[in-house]
């Protein structure tokens, strides 16, 4: 690890204007990422800004009668809140699939949006990695690529996005609030987290003098028939493999609306409108979930060890789309897939 | 054992809690990073970032301008230390070879190599100057990849004369089957950073605080590196958190603390970092190949085991991997051959049942394939290729009860519930497998010593040098001591792991069990004698009369065998001999029995269920029937079986050191990406010790159980992962990919 300054933030205009004072600045709220970034030295901050002590920690309702989840509820408190296991239990049980209780604990709501990937080769500073060192070349296009994206990858970073919450908050349509220097703006939450491109250094279109404040879901939370399933290499502490969110309504059988995000299959959560479109109207059964499935898939290309995974993200699409339909949602205490 | 009158208690064979469990839980036992005294300075270690060739240019000025660094050691700047193999080798190094000597030269061996140490105030200053080391390398082609290296590889084990004409055979056969097997490279990944903490004294010996499985070992290894005489260096390691044979050896981080504390004269720590415990040894990738020919009666005709390991381009690291199967059935033809590959990696070296747990797992899912390709049930097969004798040497074992293991295991598993058919199970939409395996092991004891001091209060302190490596080591030398000396378990107290205590052979094998307890019952023997000696000198002495066959510690008194109201209490006899203490010691006997074969055997059965379109496997249910002679204590006994059968879980479905072979390196180098099982992969363990009484393999009738819990497991699971899909990977982990691309390709 290498010395840096720390400071504390006494509230967001101050932690404002710190990030913008500080060249190499961070904040920092869990650390749950950040610290083992820095232990091996892939992050370098000049600085971290405490911000952990911000008036961000509370889940309010919203006029329009969505929820305004503060950046810094933790994980775990967010996973068990009596409002979002009610209307957008989505949300919870994505947040249960992820980390360790330890880590969904010290993890908060906006630090897992800007968690980084979990690519080896970002962690190595041994190899190259356009991400960590722009320029310096992808290790993984070519190297150990099992783990890696089938869809919106670039010949320069093929790695993943590897949040739960967020696959959940981007099938939800969620808000990410931010403050900045220009003062505040709100994000939809597909805008958010960018494709690698040729600047895979930069996850999202969070700008480098801002803050996330909070995370807004809109009223809809598809309570009712919802799953998230997580398939991976053991069942705990591991990240997906394949992950998908999915949330119906229905009426007679028939799908009034359709949500479908995909996890660790892209740089960012994945959606595809024209998959969500060929659901509505369609009858809640596994040939719908099958077409659009190939829909949200049609533009899969695999890396040299994951060709197994845009068959698995169809299976795992129809699955969930039908646990969804049946109101029988993924168990993340029990693990076995129904 | 024998017991005087039924009124004490007896602890050997009973399920007794651990004797340091209460220290371990409330953070009172000190592990080899958690000495402390003041003044001590902290090591960072920079690795190399190739796989193979020279340091060309290695610049250390940056790190040692950082406020607080003390010194960066690397090849061209370390103290002198020995400069010939022989100084190097270790008890358990590997005959053949250069062993890897840390800061040696300007070679590269492999990735991750140490190529220097930093030593600051605080370990987070050395940390980060470590980080400001720069290296030029001149680099050369390397290989890792064992698939590579395959076809020149060198033999190391194979019999002086096979068993018939295996190929022969083969050709012949009824049914056949022949097939490759993988196991890829795995690292042990004890809960235990490798750490040592020497302290600095002057003019005093230097004493060294080091996670190891055997303080004696290191202490000889580090006495001959830096030339000292044996008074000059003291090993102690009172507690270790796991190791699984990765502490068989000196580490590297030994040698360079004690390299810092006589290079700087002051204390030194250095603990590993997860990362870099993948720059020590692992169990070697191995590729196995299997050839069995049977009749259709299920009577085997003929075995063929070869197989291919893992080593350095240095050393010739390998175990037993392929005797197993032709020593466990009884076939008239068998040959097999075991070869080393050199890469460039590490030295591979021991894990838990190291040679079996990969052997065994080749042999036993060529049985099962064989049993398929019969049409006959697994334990069935396996019944009929019983052997009584040891196949090798054509020897009857001391004891063997496999039969009852099959038996005892297929009962409480509910076996006979079976239906053959792959596929032909299902609860709801899981298939549903169930796999089973044979497991064998050596059992083997070693000369140890133990001292005895037994004080006039009826405390009695037992000591010896071996390790306690988190298997209840302290515990059944307790138990058994308690019972020798007659005395509660509360008044007896351990101590292990002091290079300077009474000798003990590194903690492997599984042998430490049979040969430390025998050696307290030796030295408890000598104590009881001398007790005997002094109570007859009493004026009126019960005992006077008496001889030595005829007494026995009891309840704190020595009494006559045949007439138990005969006896003196043993602080009547030391007060009357006017003794504050007997002290003895005393080697086991280690019988030369060349007439017998001894080993564990176990029958492993698993149950797993399948999602059919995801792939995702879980074991539901495993029963392990062992049989492994008297069981010291039922209660650590079960959970080093259950702990071994979680390893097997994880060898089975998860465990595998990725390598980058592009780039000579370990990609997942840290126990997040490493997959061992969690809680959630973990469900139902049944453990039953089969009752194998054992007159001929010591007066305990014990065996040792540190390995055979694992052998077996990784085959019962892969076959009923067979079971339930069938699909039959042949390459471990069985990972869900791997099930689903094949079952799509089938």
């Amino acid at each position: 690890m290498i010395p840096f300054q720390y400071t504390k933030a006494n509230n967001v205009a101050d932690a404002v204007r710190l990030i913008a004072a500080t060249s190499g600045a961070k904040f920092i709220a869990g650390g749950t990422n950040l610290l083992d970034l820095m232990k091996d030295n892939v992050e370098r901050p000049t600085t971290l800004i405490d911000i952990s002590r911000l008036p961000l920690g509370s889940v309010e309702e919203t006029a329009s009668g969505g929820l305004r989840i503060g950046a810094l509820v933790p994980n775990s408190d967010l996973a068990w809140h009596p409002l979002i296991e009610k209307r957008y239990p989505l949300v919870a049980s994505a947040i249960l699939a992820g980390a360790s209780q330890q880590l969904r604990n010290m993890a908060s709501t906006g630090g897992n949006l800007v968690q980084r990937t979990r690519c080896a080769y970002f962690y190595d500073t041994a190899t190259a990695c356009n991400k960590r060192q722009p320029g310096s070349g992808c290790s993984a296009v070519n190297g150990i690529n099992r783990g890696h994206a089938i869809l919106g990858a670039s010949t320069s970073c093929i790695a993943t996005h590897p949040s739960d919450m967020c696959v959940a908050l981007a099938a939800l349509d969620a808000t990410v609030h931010v403050t900045g220097s220009n003062g505040a703006r709100a994000i939809p939450f597909a805008d958010f987290h960018r494709l690698p491109g040729d600047t895979p250094h930069i996850d999202t279109n969070l700008g480098p003098d801002e803050i996330i404040t909070a995370v807004e879901v809109p009223a809809k939370g598809f309570a009712t028939n919802y799953s998230y399933l997580k398939i991976r290499d053991r069942m705990s502490y591991a990240f997906a493999l394949v992950s998908v969110a999915a949330a119906l309504e229905l009426k007679d059988g028939t799908i009034q609306e359709a949500r479908l995000a995909l996890g660790g299959v892209a740089h960012k959560p994945w959606r595809d409108p024209a998959a969500e479109a060929a659901l509505r109207g369609q009858a809640a059964e596994e040939a719908s979930f099958a077409r659009a499935a190939d829909l949200l898939l049609r533009d899969a290309r695999p890396q040299t060890h994951n060709g197994f995974k845009v068959d698995l993200a169809r299976r795992a699409i129809i699955r969930t789309l039908t646990q969804a339909a049946h109101g029988t949602p993924q168990s993340q205490s029990n693990k076995t897939i129904q | 054992m024998s017991m005087a009158n039924n009124t004490a208690k007896t602890y050997t064979g009973t399920a007794t809690s651990r004797v340091d469990g209460r220290a371990k839980v409330t953070g009172a036992a000190k592990y080899a990073g958690d000495f402390n005294e003041g003044g001590l300075a902290y090591g960072a270690v920079v690795e190399a970032t190739i796989a193979r060739g020279r340091i060309t240019r290695i610049d250390a000025s940056e790190a040692r301008s950082v406020p607080g660094v003390i010194d960066v050691i690397t090849h061209e700047n370390r103290p002198r230390v020995a400069d010939s193999d022989k100084a190097w080798k270790d008890d358990v190094a590997p005959e053949e070879g250069s062993p890897f000597r840390p800061l040696y030269d300007d070679a590269i061996k492999f990735n991750q190599q140490p190529i220097a140490l930093v030593v600051a105030e605080e370990w987070e200053i050395a940390r980060y100057a470590a980080s400001l080391v720069r290296v030029d390398y001149e680099k050369q082609a390397f290989v890792t990849d064992v698939y590579r290296k395959r076809d020149d590889a060198i033999v190391v084990e194979k019999p002086d004369k096979p068993r018939g004409d295996a190929a022969k055979a083969f050709a012949a056969a009824d049914v056949r089957h022949e097939a490759d097997y993988f196991i890829p490279t795995e690292h042990h990944n004890p809960m235990e950073l490798f750490a040592t903490t020497a302290m600095w004294e002057a003019g005093g010996p230097l004493t060294v605080y080091d996670k190891t499985q055997g303080v004696q070992n290191v202490q000889q290894y580090l006495c001959s590196v830096f030339e000292k005489k044996s008074e000059e260096i003291r090993v102690v390691s009172p507690y270790v958190g796991g190791a699984f044979g990765s502490g068989l050896r000196p580490q590297y981080q030994v040698v360079l603390v004690v390299m810092a504390a006589l290079k700087l004269q002051r204390s030194v720590r250095l603990v590993l970092t997860r990362q870099q415990m993948y720059g020590l040894g692992y169990r070697p990738a191995t590729i196995e190949r299997l050839a069995l020919g049977a009749r259709r009666d299920g009577t085997l005709d003929t075995i063929t085991h070869e197989a291919v390991g893992t080593t350095s381009q240095f050393e010739e690291f390998s175990r037993n991997d392929t005797g197993w199967s032709a020593l466990l059935y009884t076939s008239p033809n068998a040959r097999y051959e075991h070869r080393v590959a050199p890469l460039d990696v590490p030295t591979s070296c021991d894990m838990r049942a190291p040679g079996a747990a990969t052997g065994v797992y080749a042999l036993e899912s060529a049985m099962d394939e064989l049993a398929v390709a019969l049409k006959m049930d697994p334990v069935e097969l396996r019944l009929r290729c019983y052997s009584d004798r040891d196949q090798n040497e054509d020897l009857p074992y001391t004891s063997k009860r496999l039969r009852e293991c099959y038996r005892e295991g297929a009962a409480a598993f509910g076996w006979d519930k079976r239906k053959a058919e792959p596929r032909s199970m299902r609860d709801g939409k899981t298939l549903v497998g169930w796999g089973m395996a044979s497991g064998v092991w050596e059992a083997l004891q070693m000369p140890t010593a133990v001292r005895i001091v037994m004080t006039a209060n009826g405390h009695a302190e037992v000591s010896c040098a071996a390790s306690d490596i988190g298997t209840g080591t302290y515990t059944i030398m307790a138990q058994v001591a308690a019972d020798s000396l007659g005395l509660p378990i509360e008044n007896i107290s351990v101590k292990l792991a002091d290079s300077t205590l009474p000798k003990a052979p590194v903690e492997g094998g599984s042998w430490i069990a049979a040969s430390a307890c025998h050696a307290v019952i030796a030295t408890a023997s000598e104590v009881r004698s001398e007790l005997l000696r002094l109570a007859k000198l009493m004026k009126g002495s019960p005992l006077a009369d008496t001889v030595e066959e005829d007494v026995a510690l009891s309840d704190g008194k020595l009494v006559s065998r045949t007439q138990t109201d005969r006896g003196v209490s043993i602080s009547d006899i030391m007060r009357h001999g006017a003794l504050e203490r007997i002290e003895k010691e005393k080697t086991n006997q280690v019988a030369d029995d060349k007439a017998h074969a001894r080993n564990t055997h176990s029958a492993v059965f698993a149950e797993v269920k399948v999602d059919e379109q995801l792939g995702v496997i879980r074991v539901t249910r495993v029963v392990s029937a062992v049989a492994a002679g008297r069981i010291l204590n039922l209660k650590t006994g079960r959970s080093q079986v259950m702990g071994a059968v979680v390893g097997g879980i994880g060898m089975a479905l998860h465990e595998e050191t990725v390598y980058d072979h592009g780039l000579g390196r370990i990609v997942n180098h840290d126990i997040a990406e490493y997959h061992v099982p969690v809680n959630a992969d973990i469900h139902d363990i049944e453990v039953i010790f089969v009752d194998e009484p054992d007159s001929l393999i010591n007066p305990l009738g014990i065996k040792g159980l540190g390995e055979i819990g694992i052998v077996g497991v990784a085959a019962a699971v892969a076959n009923a992962v067979y079971h339930a899909t069938g699909v039959r990977v042949r390459d471990l982990p069985i990972t869900l990919d791997k099930v689903l691309e094949r079952r799509k390709a089938a």
